[in-house]
């Protein structure tokens, strides 16, 4: 029993608690120049999520096997074939996808993410756990890139998904999908996170 | 041929930026920009390995990958070229800058995981740059990222002795401010 609830943190905590983008602030590249649109924010979360569920599983059961020196060169070369892997898949089945997120498939390579959560989870957990691991983190990131790119796309774009929200759509404040929205978008919504975990402080 | 290299220079710097508007290499700009002086050690660094890693990508993707038909493993072998440039340059600086070495700390390693190098080494791939072409273009982009990161910790120092409400104080107002300097740059998109 205990081992299950065990099992279930670890899924749940990339969520909210572990959030990579709000709380550690992994990841900040992507977090912005991706999430001009929802469809974008959603391709990019699940493309990590792949890359982080896959390479999370390899690290871990390679982690009695490298030895300590030479670990970082091999999870980046774990990670950077998978993402290989990933962006032809990409190009092949979903081509405009590609075409949208442009280099930032390529550097999910350099996703401090992905590397973080080998680093500090995978080489020192059982295959099981860290892909649990791996999925609550990636959901955590996905989830984060949408909230943003909610925002983003409805105030700069008047619409999600591409679809035209009346009352948005009239004037919608193009800066907010370019990047200084992105920035600005992001700052305030760390913010919101800070007042929110300051006022449960001060209830307690 | 000059007026384009200038071009790819200037464009590189100002227009594309790489953090402003490109948005690369935010964890640096957002984590070492606290204090001008290890801004501008973080940044020549970058620009120096951006500079090698331009070169030597290049070289790698035009004499071996491309005659070989191995376009496949560009993103491994970029990487891996990249991590060893990193090693050699904190090797370099250990040596010949102990306080430099010193004050840049962890974030040294870090290169090999700033998304401006391997993006800058891509972005020559896409655009078919030739070898002058992807030295200037990283030449720009390390430039652009120091003008960035100097200008930010510049501003920075000053919000540490203002008054910034508790919630907004350090990662956030950080953002709010790289938002306002990208709009600031925004205005310099008809230079060229």
């Amino acid at each position: 029993m205990n081992n299950n609830s065990n099992l279930l943190h670890e899924l749940t905590k990339g969520i909210w608690k572990e959030n990579p983008i709000f709380v550690i602030s992994l990841g900040l590249c992507p977090t912005i120049a991706v999430t001009s649109s929802m469809t974008n924010a959603i391709g990019m979360g699940l493309s990590c999520m792949f890359v982080l569920v896959c390479s999370n599983l390899f690290i871990s059961l390679l982690r009695n096997i490298v030895p300590n020196e030479v670990r970082i060169p091999t999870f980046i070369v774990v990670i950077a074939t998978f993402v290989t892997i990933l962006d032809k898949m990409i190009q092949a089945y979903a081509p405009a996808l590609s075409a949208s997120l442009g280099i930032f498939i390529p550097l999910i390579v350099v996703n401090c993410i992905i590397l973080g959560r080998a680093e500090a989870f995978a080489c020192k957990n059982s295959p099981i756990a860290s892909i649990l691991d791996g999925i609550g983190m990636g959901l955590g990131f996905t989830l984060a890139l949408s909230l943003i790119a909610f925002f983003r796309e409805l105030l700069g774009d008047g619409a999600l998904f591409g679809y035209k929200i009346p009352f948005f759509a009239n004037d919608p404040a193009l800066i907010m999908i370019m990047a200084p929205g992105g920035f600005i978008v992001f700052g305030l919504l760390i913010a919101l996170k800070r007042t929110h975990d300051l006022k449960g402080k001060f209830t307690k | 041929m000059t007026e384009s290299l200038i071009g790819i220079f200037l464009t590189a710097i100002f227009i594309e930026n790489f953090v402003l508007n490109q948005i690369l290499g935010l964890c640096p700009f957002i984590g070492v920009s606290g204090r001008t002086e290890s801004a501008v050690g973080m940044g020549i660094s970058v620009t120096f390995v951006m500079v090698m890693a331009g070169v030597a990508t290049w070289a790698v993707q035009n004499l071996i990958l491309v005659p070989y038909s191995l376009e496949y493993l560009q993103t491994v072998s970029f990487i891996l070229i990249i991590a060893a440039l990193v090693q050699f340059v904190e090797m370099v600086i250990k040596k010949l800058a102990p306080a430099l070495y010193k004050a840049l700390g962890v974030f040294l390693p870090l290169i090999t995981t700033n998304c401006a190098v391997l993006g800058v080494a891509l972005i020559n791939v896409k655009r078919n740059y030739g070898l002058l072409e992807s030295a200037i273009n990283a030449l720009g982009g390390g430039l652009g990222f120091l003008l960035a990161l100097v200008i930010m910790s510049g501003i920075r120092e000053r919000l540490a002795i203002s008054e910034v409400p508790v919630v907004m104080r350090g990662a956030p107002i950080a953002f709010i401010t790289a938002g306002l300097l990208a709009t600031a740059f925004m205005g310099l998109s008809g230079l060229i």
